[in-house]
């Protein structure tokens, strides 16, 4: 069985963004990780190959520097990976997909593709939908419970409420993972140095035939989210302080 | 006028609130109301004073198209072309972000998703970027506009309009890729936490999962729902579909009651763009309040019981 794992290389969500320019991010000092949420697809991945057999392949669409983040990828467990270089943090999700799909093509297409539910710098949650709808495959997404028998796959999302949906579908098929569909492991260090010998295969926007000159979307801006300032403090006993506090949501803010 | 298609999310055959403040973001331009999952004639007040100048229900081969989600993109699709829509939203809800993308990418047109402004005639967009951290401004190059708004982010403002009824029976067909087998049920009765518009989150400092009861009542009196930090989830007291923040859920309601949450990062990723944010914790030097709007220093066991009593 091959299943690929389609990683971002992602800046650390304790990282302090530092914002340059009108629509630029400093990445020189800020730690880059893999996308959290990319991490259970890699675990997931990584535990079926284990059962069953294959190989497991990180497939990249990032910077140069998104290889060490793939090499992290690796240590968890992955055989081998394809990093295809681009030049942005902020590429089209639609290029990025068309990226992954012709990369994945030209290296054979897998048995089953894991993406994360999301990324968690652009949050745009779309990526693993365009890919399996190019490629013909059924697409679960938030994916927190998942058994894989044979050709069939059976995947458990959260549907808001607390309720769980149950959807069964054919391999090949695309699966966002989030948190709850396993622990990602924590690499060993024999783990993190046989990482470092494994291959990664870079190629180019160009070498598969796409160029990223006309995006759907473009980062105009980028602005830091206003931070409060500090909470105003209420005072007295307990009677006292709730008091106030209602009184304080219904009259001044209208939010009760 | 340029037409904007609004997917409508329902309740138990009523409007969801929600779905009214994506109608309002549409405001200036003709909106058609896409109905999937309920009888539109119910819906029909609502939708009509809350901009609606045609209520429309999908169907596709005499199928209930919200039984699919690549049905009901599908359809949609359809619908964009029917009505010559130059934007389609929705709201960012669970089941809103999974059929937006699947329409996205049948369109092959760019989406933003849970964005917290946008402007449908210049094609621009705000939303969070970095877990919350920043704010991106986006420009969209595309012939439709492909959106979804965060819950709660524009405030619903009533503006009538002829809200006629009428039927699209779609010509598309279910690729049958997904089998939906069951719906587990969860505790059905409590307020969704994407969508709710005020939400009592439990920290660590709830020490036990049967201490959430005590939210529970408090939140059972103003229509709140109930949510977790992830301290309190990894601890074992709450179960993940009640996490917010980083690794769980983002929110964006009106009030934001944080009982026993230290604050953390990835906490803030999940609700800091709510209205107003109240933190109730023992410590009076938690970073929670440094960054809330209302605090109290004060146990939640003792805070909590007065407050449901009061409200």
């Amino acid at each position: 069985m091959k299943i690929c794992v389609c990683v971002k290389h992602v800046p650390d969500t304790a990282a302090t963004i530092k914002i340059e320019g009108e629509n630029a991010f400093r990445d020189s000092e800020i730690k880059f990780v893999v996308n959290p949420y990319d991490e259970y697809g890699v675990e997931e991945a990584v535990k079926l190959k284990e059962k069953n057999g294959g190989e497991v392949v990180i497939v990249t669409v990032g910077k140069a520097e998104a290889a060490a983040t793939i090499r992290s990828a690796m240590a968890m467990g992955a055989d081998r990976a394809i990093l295809v270089k681009t030049d942005s943090q902020f590429l089209d999700a639609s290029l990025t997909a068309k990226a992954l799909k012709a990369a994945m093509e030209k290296d054979g297409l897998p048995d089953m593709i894991f993406t994360g539910k999301g990324s968690v710098d652009t949050e745009s949650f779309q990526t693993q939908y365009r890919l399996a709808h190019s490629l013909g495959m059924p697409v679960v997404n938030e994916v927190s419970t998942l058994s894989v028998d044979g050709k069939k796959a059976v995947a458990e999302l959260e549907v808001g409420g607390g309720d769980k949906q149950v959807i069964e579908i054919d391999l090949p098929c695309v699966i966002g993972a989030t948190k709850g569909l396993n622990e990602p492991r924590y690499p060993k260090f024999p783990d993190i140095m046989k990482a470092k010998k494994k291959k990664i295969d870079e190629m180019s926007l160009a070498d598969l035939g796409l160029d990223a000159s006309a995006p759907g979307v473009t980062v105009e801006k980028l602005e830091p989210v206003p931070e409060r300032t500090g909470a105003k403090m209420i005072e007295g006993s307990v009677e006292e302080q709730v008091t106030e506090l209602i009184r304080v949501l219904k009259e001044d803010e209208k939010v009760l | 006028m340029a037409s904007t298609g609004i997917l409508i999310e329902t309740e138990n055959g009523a409007v969801k609130e929600t779905s009214l403040g994506v109608m309002t973001a549409a405001a200036g331009q003709e909106i058609i109301a896409l109905v999937t999952d309920a009888d539109p004639a119910g819906l029909k007040d609502k939708l009509a004073e809350y901009g609606a100048a045609k209520i429309v229900k999908l169907t596709a081969s005499g199928k209930d198209v919200s039984a699919s989600p690549d049905l009901a993109a599908r359809a949609l699709d359809a619908a964009v072309g029917k009505y010559s829509l130059t934007a389609l939203l929705g709201t960012a809800s669970t089941t809103g972000k999974d059929v937006f993308a699947r329409v996205a990418a049948i369109m092959d047109q760019p989406l933003v998703s849970d964005c917290v402004a946008l402007d449908i005639q210049a094609k621009t967009a705000k939303k969070s970027h970095f877990s919350g951290k920043t704010f991106a401004s986006l420009k969209v190059d595309a012939a439709v506009f492909l959106a979804t708004l965060r819950p709660n982010a524009i405030e619903a403002k009533a503006a009538p309009a002829a809200g006629e009824i009428e039927e699209f029976p779609a010509d598309v067909t279910d690729p049958e890729l997904l089998i939906i087998k069951e719906v587990k049920k969860g505790d059905s009765d409590k307020v969704d936490l994407t969508e709710a518009p005020v939400i009592i989150t439990g920290g660590r400092a709830i020490k036990a999962a049967e201490n959430y009861k005590m939210l529970e009542a408090c939140a059972a009196k103003i229509g709140a729902a109930v949510g977790a930090s992830r301290a309190a989830v990894d601890a074992g007291y709450a179960p993940h579909s009640m996490q917010v923040g980083q690794t769980g859920k983002t929110v964006s309601p009106k009030l934001y009651i944080a009982c026993g949450v230290s604050g953390a990062v990835q906490h803030f990723a999940g609700m800091k763009t709510s209205k107003v944010i109240v933190a109730i914790n023992e410590d009076k030097d938690a970073p929670i309040f440094a960054k809330c709007d209302y605090g109290i220093v004060g146990d939640i066991f003792d805070v909590v019981p007065v407050m449901t009593e009061k409200l």
